[in-house]
């Protein structure tokens, strides 16, 4: 048997599947057309059937789901069973999964099963037009160098991949495609964990990679009192309050606002990075914004390289004037 | 009770700068640490030993300066430490790490593995969880607390929007947050203590049960095509003027974008 095809994890909680799942599907699409191939999604999950046809409807011409109790709630070891038998019985060429939490931990597990390569935190992923082996390029010492890796020897070849890096696609509820339940009895082993609890984080209502406009601050903002203010300037813009690494580690703000290598990927249409130095971690995160607005009082502050508009100044002086500017722009 | 806890020797990648002529990382003088997640695991593991008496086992696998890491881990409180150091070792991509350090902890043998989530270079979060499943133990990543209750591990895991408390039976690994804990500082004693060689153990490729195909190059199945600068886009229009100034300046910028 030949491997084929280009695999997803679909990856859900609560019944809801997340956004990378449909962006992943959105790449797999791209992978197979160059490859000549299908795109098929793999979910699990207890009383999750219902979901397939949404990942038809994404770009999967086929579903594989497995409906079990012991998947209600992610567990590494049922998953990860669950993968390598996928793995063993439809021998994709190509395995993606998102490189959320659960998958950076499935993912590994997966690929030391089954014996291949993995690649984490993908930001390119493309096919060599010459051999059709996958071009897997991901950041390295901490977003300062990126590196393309290969996996030439074992198959699939199995990248996590990082939310908010690539595309969805619009969906399309004629798209007809499988739908197939996997036969598979799940061993309980020594691997197998007991959940006592689980909590959901406060906060995690806020998605700041869904915002089209993030007001971000550092260090530079000072406490609370300076992100009232940077909250002032989100609302006239429409717009949600992230932050930066050292901001979170201060406790000003939530880690879900966080933005950078260790936060959120974020792509939007406007983003202030206000008392924000610029380290390359937290650029990572956010040079992909499509304008870039920087306030900061140091002129040789890195942000400033990525920036649209670049303000030296105090951005205490500077914000009241510009909400209020704005404010007064708005009921023009 | 004995627990090992596997830790890198990491540059400091906060210092780590870009040559912007070259393009190329700028090293010199970057100072080598230990990997901060993996100091968090080493500190949760001399706290079990504080509260419940444990042995404490140090292991690294890297070129032999390594082995400062490893002081540092018996300055703090460590009782014994492991290193791998081997040519045959070099090259390994996270699937050969993760395979050699589980033959070296199977020989070792321990009631609880720690280890970091993942290491501040490669960032990959993937030797924790592969360690696990070469030794056919739970993983349990992303720890933010970690008590022993007799003979199972009870963690606090924290996923992306959820808190999981979860049990599992030892021998266990479990990888951990630097947010668990703030790492105590070595001691003058520690350090004296450090240096005596005897506590310090050096395993090369022949101290290790495992086949050639499952350790350094040979054993991974990833390997770096290349490795290249980010590309940088083209710096927009920095001004340094007043307050009103700038202000305006903003507004019509995005303005001129139609954003606003």
């Amino acid at each position: 048997m030949t491997y084929k095809g280009v695999f997803t994890f679909a990856e859900q909680t609560d019944g809801v599947l997340t956004n990378v799942s449909y962006e992943l599907i959105g790449k797999a699409r791209d992978l197979a057309r160059d490859l000549n191939e299908n795109v098929t999604a793999v979910l699990l999950g207890e009383k999750i059937s219902h979901l397939a046809p949404d990942l038809l409807a994404a770009g999967a011409d086929r579903v594989l789901y497995l409906d079990d109790p012991e998947l209600k709630l992610y567990r590494t070891e049922p998953y990860t069973q669950a993968m390598a038998y996928v793995i063993e019985e439809y021998q994709p060429e190509i395995l993606l999964i998102g490189a959320t939490a659960l998958g950076r931990d499935l993912g590994p597990r997966v690929a030391a099963r089954v014996h291949t390569g993995l690649t984490a935190d993908c930001t390119a992923l493309e096919i060599d037009p010459d051999n059709k082996e996958l071009r897997m390029t991901r950041p390295a010492f901490g977003g300062n160098l990126m590196a393309t890796i290969l996996c030439s020897d074992h198959r699939p070849q199995m990248a996590t991949v990082r939310p908010g890096v690539m595309v969805r696609k619009v969906a399309d509820p004629e798209r007809a495609g499988e739908i197939i339940e996997l036969k598979l009895q799940l061993e309980k082993n020594n691997c197998y964990v007991t959940v006592e609890e689980i909590a959901k984080k406060i906060g995690q209502h806020v998605d700041i990679t869904e915002a089209d406009v993030l007001v971000a601050g550092g260090r530079g903002v000072g406490g609370e009192e300076g992100f009232a203010l940077l909250q002032e300037l989100a609302d006239a813009l429409g717009g949600e309050v992230a932050a930066s690494r050292a901001v979170v580690d201060a406790g000003w703000q939530v880690k879900e606002r966080q933005v950078g290598q260790t936060g959120k990927t974020v792509r939007p249409a406007l983003y202030f990075a206000v008392g924000i130095s610029g380290a390359i971690q937290h650029l990572a995160g956010m040079e992909e914004a499509d304008y870039i607005v920087a306030i900061n009082k140091n002129p040789d502050a890195a942000i400033f390289t990525v920036a649209d508009v670049g303000i030296v100044g105090d951005l205490f002086e500077i914000l009241p004037k510009l909400i209020k500017t704005l404010k007064a722009e708005k009921h023009d | 009770m004995k627990i090992i806890v596997c830790m890198k020797q990491v540059p400091d990648t906060n210092e780590v700068r870009i040559n912007p002529e070259t393009g190329t990382l700028m090293r010199e003088g970057v100072p080598s640490i230990m990997n901060p997640d993996d100091k968090a695991a080493l500190e949760a593991a001399l706290r079990i030993k504080d509260a419940s008496g444990a042995r404490v086992i140090g292991l690294s696998m890297g070129p032999r300066q390594a082995e400062a890491v490893l002081r540092e881990a018996l300055a703090m409180g460590a009782d014994e430490c492991y290193l791998l150091t081997d040519r045959a070792f070099g090259g390994a991509d996270t699937w050969a790490t993760s395979s050699t350090l589980a033959a070296a902890i199977k020989q070792i043998g321990c009631d609880l593995v720690l280890t970091g989530r993942q290491a501040i270079d490669g960032d990959t979060a993937q030797v924790g969880p592969g360690i696990a499943e070469h030794l056919s133990i739970p993983n349990l990543s992303y720890a933010e607390d970690i008590r022993v209750d007799g003979k199972d591990v009870v963690v606090r895991q924290q996923y992306d929007e959820s808190i999981h408390t979860v049990r599992a039976g030892m021998p266990a690994l479990v990888t951990v947050l630097s947010e668990l804990n703030e790492p105590r500082y070595m001691t003058p004693g520690g350090i004296f203590d450090a240096y005596r060689e005897n506590n310090l153990r050096v395993w090369g490729r022949d101290d290790l049960e495992i086949e050639d195909e499952n350790i350094g190059l040979k054993g991974s199945p990833t390997r770096v095509a290349k490795s290249f600068p980010k590309s940088v886009k083209a710096p927009g229009m920095t001004i340094n003027a007043g307050a009103d100034e700038s202000v305006q300046f903003i507004v019509d910028k995005l303005k001129e974008k139609y954003i606003l």
